[in-house]
């Protein structure tokens, strides 16, 4: 009791002074509001986490980890797997990283180690124009421009150069794994693209000036900045993952949904996000809108993680080299 | 001087290095051309005043957008209304109370919730709203638009914050203010512009966002008579008639995205041309 008594003093003025160094009375108020609509954000994600996991309790339950490794989706018949969905969106995120990334990765280094700066600002601003434009809007030129395109004049090239690899096989729609992931790489090259001019804006000029001072050419000095932005780089190119695999509008509009497993990239396929869009609305029972909902889970704890992996490598970077620019 | 082979070799990569440079900002800078131009020449041909008006109608009997511009503008201002001021608050808090671990918790998840797929937050609000109310309705697709948004207007307001300079803090401090007088009195109104300027940017994003509104808002054919009904949006209309099997659709569709694109590229321009000196 008495030490109860002794502690409670101090625990108090721990909290005033936490609440209000300045032991003003509107101040507490003013960053107790603060603080709560900060921790509400706490509140939101382990939310969300909580909703989604105890609304998916019915599949977790029925189904177990044979969920994520079932290879076939009939729900008149209550099966439900999802690897076709895992499938199509590593492979479509996969097709969008492979175009993407040297084509990013060429738009950040033009932009920061060869424009002019008169140059350089206008056309920033119209390669991040490509992630203003939505989805949706993706989606139909995908439907009406790019899939026509595909079929008459990409993918019947590729079936006869290519055609006796697995992956370039079967019948030409111009609808499938291909088409998704190129509409995908157009829309994750803006982000990439920023993500990298960041990172590369942030390695020290001093760099630069030892490798040209030493007599390196100008891709010789870019290549000792891109060696000094690696973790940077690498964590752009995450992120860019990272918004690839929950990508839904566009993805959903040309990738032909249909949860087959198939290596060929001109067969339909189908991701998680796409199968979540479409089916949602008509999941009659339980147990179908469990699965879905399970899903989602998947889908948030994937594109989470990989969000965190990616920030902490980006920060790494352009925090580290900021501190350093302060301290020269 | 005269170089040596090598030294030509060199010289000779590192020209075409910064050649195919070049040659990747020009693909991607004619992307946008072609996507937009392609935008305008369809949408333009079925674009007219009764369009923009009307309701939509069955396949053949013309129709327009009007409710779902109706239903898009509530939206945003649900999403407004409680995003804004939680967006704000919560770079506040970042910026000028947070200290410690938990200031970097919080800003460790803003950062990671704006990758977070927008399809997952509908699925979110479907869970804890849409189930609980039995029914889609306009606050629930408000709801999902302003999840989206808190995180975007977080963090520009944090960074806004910190590039008011410290001298005005303690030229107000010295004062002797209290500091919400100093965070309401004179760091806000000092980032202010700032902070408006990432807010427009937040509603560009959302209002062409479609996934998460698919089933919260649902959609509706009819203009809105409450915000605990379905409601019609841009977005949710433009994919409805771009998956439809009908050539009218389609055209109304493009002239839908028009619209919209309209609305986007200008708050993009406008906030560039307004901010040209700071970015």
């Amino acid at each position: 009791m008495r030490e109860a008594g002794g502690r409670r003093p101090s625990l108090n003025s721990f909290i005033k002074s936490a609440l209000s160094p300045t032991g003003n009375l509107g101040d507490s108020v003013f960053r107790l509001l603060m603080f709560a609509v900060a921790a509400l954000m706490v509140i939101f994600v382990v939310g969300m986490i909580l909703a989604l996991a105890s609304h998916s309790l019915p599949s977790l339950r029925g189904f177990g980890f044979g969920f994520l490794t079932g290879t076939e989706w009939d729900p008149p018949k209550t099966i439900f797997g999802a690897l076709p969905f895992i499938y199509g969106t590593l492979a479509s995120s996969l097709i969008a990283l492979v175009i993407s990334v040297p084509l990013s990765l060429g738009v950040a280094v033009f932009l920061v180690e060869q424009a002019p700066s008169w140059l350089a600002r206008p056309v920033t601003f119209l390669v991040e124009l490509l992630a203003a434009i939505p989805s949706v809007v993706y989606g139909l030129w995908g439907i009406f421009v790019l899939a026509p395109i595909l079929r008459e004049h990409v993918e019947p090239p590729l079936a006869r150069w290519f055609g006796s690899l697995p992956l370039f096989r079967g019948p030409i729609t111009g609808i499938g794994l291909l088409t998704g992931g190129v509409i995908l790489a157009i829309m994750i090259t803006p982000i990439i693209s920023a993500v990298v001019r960041d990172v590369l804006a942030a390695v020290p000029n001093t760099q630069r000036e030892a490798a040209l001072a030493l007599g390196a050419t100008k891709w010789e000095t870019t290549q000792v900045v891109l060696v000094n932005g690696a973790p940077g780089i690498a964590g752009a190119i995450i992120l860019g993952l990272g918004r690839a695999i929950g990508e839904t509008m566009a993805v959903t509009m040309v990738i032909g949904n249909r949860p087959e497993i198939s290596l060929s990239l001109f067969h339909p396929s189908y991701t998680l996000a796409s199968v979540i869009a479409n089916e949602f609305t008509e999941a009659t029972d339980d147990i179908y809108l469990s699965s879905l909902i399970e899903l989602g889970l998947i889908l948030f704890l994937v594109t989470f993680v990989v969000n965190a992996i990616a920030r902490v490598l980006v920060w790494r970077v352009t925090r580290t080299s900021a501190a350093a620019g302060l301290a020269a | 001087m005269k170089l040596s082979r090598s030294d030509r070799t060199r010289r000779l990569v590192s020209g075409s290095m910064t050649t195919l440079t070049a040659l990747c900002t020009i693909l991607a800078v004619g992307a946008l051309a072609f996507i937009l131009t392609y935008i305008a020449r369809r949408g333009i041909s079925s674009l007219n005043v009764r369009f923009l008006v009307e309701t939509p109608k069955p396949v053949g009997e013309g129709g327009g957008i009007g409710n779902a511009i109706v239903g898009s503008a509530v939206l945003l201002l649900l999403a407004c209304a409680a995003g804004i001021p939680l967006g704000i608050a919560t770079g506040v808090y970042l910026s000028e109370v947070g200290r410690g671990w938990f200031a970097s918790v919080v800003r460790f998840l803003v950062d990671t919730l704006t990758g977070i797929p927008s399809i997952v937050t509908g699925v979110f609000v479907y869970a804890v709203v849409v189930l609980r109310m039995k029914h889609f309705s306009a606050y629930a697709g408000g709801i999902a638009l302003a999840l989206i948004m808190v995180p975007i207007v977080a963090r520009t307001t944090e960074e806004m914050i910190r590039l008011v300079p410290h001298s005005l803090r303690e030229g107000a401090l010295a004062l002797g203010a209290p500091q919400w007088r100093v965070t309401f009195g004179v760091v806000l109104p000092a980032a202010a512009s700032g902070i408006a300027t990432g807010a427009m940017l937040a509603i560009a994003r959302i209002s062409g966002e479609t996934a998460p509104l698919l089933f919260t808002a649902f959609g509706s054919r009819f203009f809105p008579r409450g915000l605990d009904e379905p409601i019609a949006s841009l977005t949710v209309q433009i994919y409805n008639y771009a998956i439809s099997p009908y050539d009218e659709w389609h055209a109304q569709a493009w002239a839908a995205t028009l619209v919209l694109m309209t609305l986007i590229l200008g708050v993009n321009i406008t906030v560039r041309f307004f901010t040209r000196k700071k970015f």
